[in-house]
């Protein structure tokens, strides 16, 4: 496989699987939200702002993932390095 | 998006001895328009403030208003000294999230360097604000519950509150750096296939981005500035 395909397959599989769990996450915790405000509406302004608080925490794994997936795309620091091994082991 | 603007051109060669990047020249010359742009708003509004606001002072003042509500909301009357800390970066957060809709405007915030410097600012002010408050006492907010579990809770905190800006920086420049290239691949593969409202789509999401990171990140902000002042466990 050369290295340009296992750098796309990495990012690409990566943000996939970070995604997955992500949304996960923040399905269940706007689900418990919206459950808690359809009990008490009067409190649907404290309840949203937590929720956001919480979101945001969630998310910020994906971006984490996003992240490592652009490094890996457009500012690899091992892929000259990568290029020469791989070149080695094909001999 | 970035465009080369003519005031560009001119910052580029201002900033040439300083040896920076491209893309690090975009951000410093947006940052300091936006600089310039709020100052120039501010003054105007502040120019000739009247008891019954009209206009721009008007709209100025539900700005400001709204800022303050909600930190009295989430911190308490004690979070009022902070107010012009937390208004000034979410001001300028929001402003220079939105910039980046306008096409060959590029928003500072999708620049690492931009997002650290707020991030950094956010973590220096938390621990001024804990030992101004708490002087030597603040070093109980380290020290967890049990004082002989302290050597072990002492490296968790640092670490926890090293993450914070880690955390606060990443999560601002993936957002608006993530939608600046789902804008740009939108709108090369419009121009492919002849679809001029392709990324459209993709900028109602980014008015929605811009909004809700600037949001999270003042939100934020006031909360580790109120564990601060708490008194420790």
């Amino acid at each position: 496989m050369e290295f340009f395909t296992m750098c796309m397959l990495a990012a690409g599989f990566g943000m996939a699987i970070g995604a997955f769990g992500t949304g996960i996450g923040q399905g269940l915790a706007v689900s418990r939200a919206v459950e808690g405000v359809s009990r008490n509406p009067g409190a649907s302004g404290k309840i949203m702002t937590i929720m956001l608080i919480g979101l945001a925490m969630i998310e910020s794994l994906a971006i984490y993932v996003l992240v490592v997936c652009l490094i890996i795309l457009f500012a690899n620091p091992y892929a000259k390095v990568a290029e020469e091994a791989l070149k080695l082991v094909v001999k | 998006m970035i465009h080369p603007l003519i005031f560009l051109d001119f910052f580029r060669k201002l900033l040439e001895p300083l040896h920076i990047g491209d893309a690090a020249v975009y951000a410093i010359a947006y940052t300091w328009l936006i600089i310039i742009a709020l100052l120039i708003v501010s003054l105007l509004a502040t120019r000739a403030i009247r008891e019954v606001p009209k206009g721009l002072q008007n709209f100025m003042e539900i700005i400001v208003d709204g800022i303050e509500n909600m930190i009295t909301e989430s911190m308490g009357e004690k979070g009022r000294p902070f107010f012009p800390l937390i208004a000034t970066l979410a001001l300028f957060i929001l402003v220079s999230n939105l910039i980046g809709l306008i096409p060959g405007f590029f928003p500072p915030t999708a620049n690492i360097n931009t997002t650290a410097a707020c991030a950094v600012v956010v973590f220096v002010a938390t621990h001024v604000v804990g030992v101004r408050n708490h002087g030597f006492h603040y070093v109980h907010h380290f020290m967890g519950p049990i004082i002989w579990l302290a050597p072990l809770m002492f490296f968790i905190e640092v670490i926890g509150h090293l993450s914070r800006v880690l955390s606060l920086t990443l999560r601002l420049f993936g957002n608006m750096q993530g939608h600046e290239l789902v804008l740009m691949i939108f709108f090369t593969l419009g121009a492919k296939y002849y679809l001029p409202l392709a990324p459209l789509p993709m900028m109602l999401m980014g008015i929605l981005v811009s909004f809700i990171q600037a949001f999270v990140f003042m939100l934020l902000a006031m909360i580790y500035i109120q564990g601060s002042l708490e008194e420790a466990h």
